[in-house]
């Protein structure tokens, strides 16, 4: 059985999509294993099949996949949390201000003012830093951290839902 | 027809509606709280969004949270599904002014049958026979004594704001009714933020017998007939079965036709279910009317082949109904599996299910969210799954039942499993001789594996 590239690529994505841990295929000409990034809390599936075919010869690499792997999907490495929305620098010592509620988030108090907050404001406790709307009722959303705004994480005027992280603030 | 629907449930019921509102081409929204993230109905679902923390207070019943969750995705009807918001006149209300379609009644309805007391004076009014019972809300112990006495014990106290078994209390004679009374008040302020109690003729060897209805737009109804749901613990239903081992086919008749004069009495929208109590000489008494899809609907389902859910659907987009009625043309019996230990009084067995394998093959169908590695939360109803069968006759449902229920793995976690395997081997239950006190004298610690 050959494999060509975009088979490679098909099982990868499918190995992402599904959140399997690990796929391992063997064949007379190629040895593959795919291991998809773990999600401690997502669906567990019970161990995948493993396709083995005898005399694996090494014609083809894991590192052909590995190259082309979505973001998600690391081929080589021990499975580990995928963290969501995790900027690329150190942000351990960042608080996520989350959504209390749903509805459409609005940065600035109206059309043609301006946004209640950018990066790199300084806010106090209290201080509104939004607004979320929801049948027409205009929320200001109050900051429960003094610190400065490292990353806006929603666009305005999109749709969010509880807990649904939309800044990044370093705490003072 | 709906463009997409947004489900304001969880669970089994939000499965069910998911898979109907596909099947007809609907788009569909999954609301989840925090702890409902892993869920098979937000998997399952076109979209989902996250309307608040566990606490059901915070987002199953948070009206806010649900209306934004539909303008943010543009949903032009919501599903109720069962308990939560489902009967609540102001969230259908609330829909209403927002033109999100409610599927279900007008809040007009839910208000008039959601009041016990109004209820049970609404349909005496409409011809229909009701249990003998107190004017209205009983207004102390003494005029609780002084009723009793008139209507004749043994009486039932009731919360007028009731459901689920919660509020209710038998009195056999005129020495209990103090007691009782503090003890259903309490518990009724408790559950239901009203205190309020009215009285009833107890009816001996009671059961329930009720009738499945649908009511289009128009003032027109129909019934699809009864479901037989006797077999309670706490006024909880635990097996439901259709055809009623009890109704023959004239009673049938009768009592579908009562249930659809009350329909139309009120004018009445969407699929509802007219409660009757019947006593052993055949007199039926109406008891009260749900006006939602229940949890037992697949019974009906299964023994009138009808998607009671794409009706449910079909009547809030204004279809009209033929007018016809159904009748069972086969014998269908559920049994609700909850994850609860039957050996310990019931108690709650929240946890991670290891491993579930549910029944399959000709005639069984199982209604479930649950998976391996699902975590059952801690917070919401401990029902898992609704196992149907359906057969020719209730002889072979029975057998069925009973295979299918030694086939039902669930590890990691107690279910029911263990009770209904013994009630399908209970000779009165097998003989259909049973009524709503039948569990009352049932030995619940010896049951099979």
């Amino acid at each position: 059985m050959t494999m060509d590239f975009k088979q490679i690529q098909e099982l990868v994505k499918l190995v992402s999509k599904t959140g399997i841990a690990e796929v391992s295929l063997e064949t007379e000409e190629i040895k593959l294993k795919v291991k998809g990034s773990y999600n401690p809390s997502s669906l567990q599936v019970s161990p995948s099949p493993q396709i083995v075919m005898p005399q694996a010869m090494p014609t083809m690499q894991a590192p052909v996949a590995q190259s082309e792997a979505p973001s998600t999907a690391s081929t080589e490495k021990q499975a580990e949390p995928n963290k969501e929305a995790a900027p690329a620098e150190d942000n351990s010592n960042l608080i996520t201000f989350k959504s209390p509620i749903v509805g459409t988030f609005y940065r600035s108090p109206g059309p043609d003012k301006d946004a209640f907050v950018k990066v790199g404001d300084d806010v106090d406790q209290g201080d509104v830093l939004c607004i979320i709307e929801a049948m027409k009722l205009f929320n200001e959303i109050e900051s429960e951290h003094s610190g400065k705004i490292v990353k806006i994480l929603v666009e305005d005027a999109s749709p969010v839902e509880f807990d649904q992280p939309l800044f990044l603030i370093e705490p003072k | 027809m709906f463009k997409k629907i947004l489900i304001a449930n969880r669970g089994e019921i939000a499965l069910r509606v998911i898979r109907t509102a596909k099947e007809m081409g609907i788009k569909t929204v999954a609301v989840y709280s925090t702890a409902d993230k892993e869920s098979l109905p937000v998997r399952f679902a076109d979209e989902a969004v996250c309307i608040g923390p566990a606490a059901s207070s915070e987002s199953y019943l948070s009206i806010p949270n649900l209306m934004a969750a539909a303008e943010i995705t543009n949903a032009d009807a919501i599903h109720p599904g069962y308990g939560f918001l489902s009967e609540n006149e102001m969230f259908a209300d609330v829909c209403q002014k927002y033109g999100i379609k409610f599927i279900g009644p007008r809040p007009e309805h839910i208000r008039s049958m959601g009041d016990k007391i109004t209820a049970k004076e609404t349909m005496r009014k409409a011809g229909v026979p009701v249990v003998p019972g107190s004017e209205g809300l009983l207004e102390s112990v003494d005029d609780a004594k002084v009723q009793a006495k008139e209507i004749g014990y043994p009486v039932m106290l009731k919360a007028t704001a009731g459901g689920g078994g919660k509020g209710m209390r038998i009195v056999w004679n005129e020495g209990e009714l103090e007691k009782a009374y503090s003890s259903a008040s309490n518990e009724a302020k408790a559950s239901f933020n009203n205190a309020g109690l009215y009285l009833e003729k107890f009816i001996e060897e009671p059961r329930h017998i009720e009738i499945q209805i649908a009511g289009d737009q128009y003032g027109k109804a129909c019934h699809l007939s009864e479901r037989d749901c006797s077999i309670q613990r706490r006024h909880q239903k635990l097996i439901e079965e259709s055809p009623s081992p009890f109704v023959d086919q004239a009673l049938r008749e009768k009592m579908g036709d009562v249930a659809v004069q009350a329909a139309e009495s009120i004018g009445y929208e969407g699929v509802g279910t007219v409660e009757f109590l019947t006593d052993k000489h055949k007199n039926f008494y109406f008891m009260e009317m749900n006006t939602r899809i229940q949890v037992e609907h697949p019974v009906t389902e299964e023994v009138v082949d009808y998607d009671l859910i794409k009706e449910q659907i079909k009547l809030a987009a204004g279809e009209p109904i033929s007018g016809k009625n159904y009748f069972p043309e086969l014998h269908a019996m559920e049994c609700r599996i909850n994850a609860e230990d039957p050996r310990q009084g019931f108690r709650p067995s929240p946890g991670r299910i290891t491993e579930f394998h549910s029944p399959k093959g000709h005639g069984v169908r199982v209604d479930t969210a649950a998976y391996a590695g699902y975590v059952i939360p801690p917070y919401y109803d401990s029902m898992i799954a609704k196992l149907i069968c359906k057969a020719r006759t209730r002889d072979e449902v029975i057998l069925k039942m009973q295979r299918a229920l030694d086939e039902f793995i669930v590890e990691g976690i107690k279910t029911t499993i263990p009770f209904h395997k013994k009630m399908m081997r209970n000779e009165q239950f097998l003989a259909g001789k049973f009524d709503t006190s039948f569990l009352n004298s049932f030995d619940f610690s010896d049951l099979p594996d």
